[in-house]
């Protein structure tokens, strides 16, 4: 865990940071983000002594930063920066194996890791491990850099705009990579960028700042709904809910208005609902608007009474889905038999909505052609 | 008695330049580090080169006398310039971003120098070698003044006697000394370059 008390910074009589408290915890993907000039730098590099906090206190698990040998420390945190940096003089395997070798590990413990690492990138060993940098493309060379501040297995890596330089094929690719990296080994990863794309892509969080201070520290879903301040609405732009395909829940694809009926509603009631609004079933919910079944006009027309409730009417058909399960598989679903339509959930069972064919394919289609109100 | 010159003088070259290199680098190592001492040091080799070879040799003569360790000395003391001022301007050059990248990976002062640091001046290093090399062969003539032997001396004695022949191969000697040294070490100097050693990207 690292944790920022009351840091303070100041560049000569240049106060950039004034009062800065926060934590990220293990394992977190935390992107910090702001204009040029928030003092993002700042604050990443006061976290490996780069930069001497002049006020207030960093600990990394609870242990003053200053405590620690400065050497020690930054072993001990992996550090990519944007210009790469890599060692003109060294080759891929040496560059990756520079801090592994500060710490004497030995040589068949650093060949093992350093095709290991090199395996979870698709950079074949073979292939490149004896080439110099400036034999490698710059999405080569900022594989190499990340895989360099890995190399010792630290827990903690910071990252400054490491991608800002590569085109933006090659970030994405990389991007990707990273995140798959983070995911796999659970690093905590504090990573500066200007690019709220990126931040949004890849951090659990997201800290926000401007003239050294935090305006927002959040999720990117609670960012991009509830911006805090109109800078961060202007960074959000046009950013809209960019998921894949395979990432919709049945959340994202359901129409939210449902045509629901009480229990206890009379026969006449519901013939009128189905008749005003033009359709054939009725949703049927308890007095929790929890779900009960469906109600169909064909078997008010049969069986049913005039003056009487529907109760015995209700049909518990299984046509359910829980609101955050894959659309996917919704959409398969609503496939089987040729449903009518599936009847989305909560997890107590509330109606939340319902998906029909048409309700998908306007999700679908604003997926695609970037429209946001399904 | 020719060859014994050429080796003679070949002799001179070499031991000043094992010097030069040990206390040229030391200085601009020193210099790099220390910003405060690097104008002071880069005025007194400027210095140094300012006084004529002749008064300079003149001065250590003074100290040590006619020997082949005044030569020495006055060699080294003249061609130092060119090694100190590479060495500063070559530490110097390097990229800041692998500089950061060094120290933000956790690497004391000495191991930045000698893992990256100086590998990464050795190019800009080694030509201003050549150059202390070459200047100190010329150099070295003057050395017969004070007792050094070399070429200088087989220089002073065919004029003094008027022996054209000789005077023109031991020149020629040293125009072809200069060449050599030229030619090997540029060589070397290319091998060097990082930037260039490999296909570039
Ligand atoms: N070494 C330094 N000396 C003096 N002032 C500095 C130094 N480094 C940064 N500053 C100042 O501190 C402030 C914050 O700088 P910092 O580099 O942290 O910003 P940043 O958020 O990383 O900006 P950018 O997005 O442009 O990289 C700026 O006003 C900058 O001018
Ligand atoms: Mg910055």
């Amino acid at each position: 865990m690292i944790e920022f008390k009351n840091v303070k910074k100041a560049y000569q009589d240049n106060v950039v940071i004034e009062d800065l408290s926060f934590t990220i915890n293990d394992g977190e993907f935390v992107c910090i983000i702001g204009p040029s000039g928030c003092g993002k730098t700042t604050t990443l590099k006061m976290i490996n002594r780069l930069h001497k906090v002049n006020g207030g206190e960093i600990l990394i698990d609870g242990t003053n930063i200053n405590d620690i040998d400065v050497n020690e420390l930054r072993k001990s945190i992996g550090y990519v920066i944007q210009h790469i940096g890599l060692f003109p003089n060294m080759n891929v395997k040496q560059n990756i194996s520079v801090v592994p070798t500060l710490l004497k590990w030995s040589k068949d413990k650093i060949d093992l890791r350093i095709k290991e690492l090199m395996k979870m990138i698709n950079m074949p060993f073979d292939e490149f491990a004896y080439k110099y940098p400036n034999e490698l493309s710059g999405g080569q060379q900022q594989r190499v850099g990340v895989l360099r501040a890995l190399a010792a297995n630290p827990n903690i890596i910071l990252m400054d705009e490491p991608f800002g330089a590569l085109d933006p094929i090659t970030r994405d690719v990389l991007q990707d990579e990273l995140r798959n990296i983070h995911d796999q080994l659970k690093k905590t990863i504090i990573f500066v960028t200007h690019d709220m794309d990126e931040a949004v892509k890849m951090a659990d969080r997201i800290l926000f700042l401007d003239g050294g201070k935090i305006l927002q520290y959040a999720t990117p879903e609670e960012m991009l709904k509830n911006p805090g301040t109109p800078l961060i609405r202007e960074f959000l732009g046009k950013i809209s809910y960019d998921y894949n395909a395979s990432d919709l829940t049945c959340e994202d694809v359901m129409r939210k208005r449902v045509y629901t009926v009480y229990n206890k509603e009379r026969t006449l009631k519901c013939t009128s609902i189905m008749k005003q609004r033009d359709v054939a079933s009725l949703v049927v919910v308890d007095h929790n608007n929890r779900y009960l079944g469906i109600i169909r006009i064909e078997d008010i027309k049969s069986e049913g009474v005039p003056g009487e409730t529907i109760e015995k009417l209700i049909r518990k058909e299984d046509i359910t889905v829980l609101i955050n399960s894959n659309a996917r598989d919704a959409f398969s679903e609503l496939e089987k038999d040729n449903k009518e339509y599936l009847v989305v959930l909560k997890r107590d069972r509330q109606v939340a909505g319902i998906i029909t064919r048409s309700s998908m394919a306007k999700a679908l289609a604003s997926l695609i052609w970037g429209e946001n109100d399904v | 008695m020719e060859t014994e010159a050429v080796m003679q003088h070949l002799g001179l070259v070499c031991v000043s330049f094992i010097f030069t290199a040990i206390f040229g680098l030391l200085l601009g190592i020193i210099g790099y580090n220390f910003k405060r001492t690097r104008f002071i040091i880069l005025w007194f080799v400027d210095i140094l080169q300012t006084i004529p070879v002749l008064a300079l040799l003149g001065i250590i003569m003074i100290f040590f006398g006619a020997t082949f360790r005044t030569v020495v000395i006055g060699i080294v003391l003249y061609s130092l310039l060119p090694v100190v001022r590479n060495t500063i301007v070559g530490l110097e050059q390097i990229d800041p971003a692998i500089r950061e990248a060094a120290i933000g990976m956790g690497m004391t002062k000495r191991q930045r120098l000698y893992k990256i640091e100086f590998p990464l001046a050795f190019p800009i290093i080694f030509t201003g070698l050549k150059i202390s090399v070459i200047t100190s062969i010329g150099i070295a003539v003057f050395g017969a003044v004070v007792g050094g032997g070399g070429l200088g001396y087989t220089i002073n004695r065919a004029i003094m006697i008027q022996d054209g022949n000789t005077l023109f191969k031991a020149t020629l000697a040293l125009v072809l000394m200069s060449l050599a040294f030229d030619l090997i070490m540029g060589l070397i100097e290319k091998k060097l370059d990082y930037s260039k050693r490999r296909g570039s990207v």
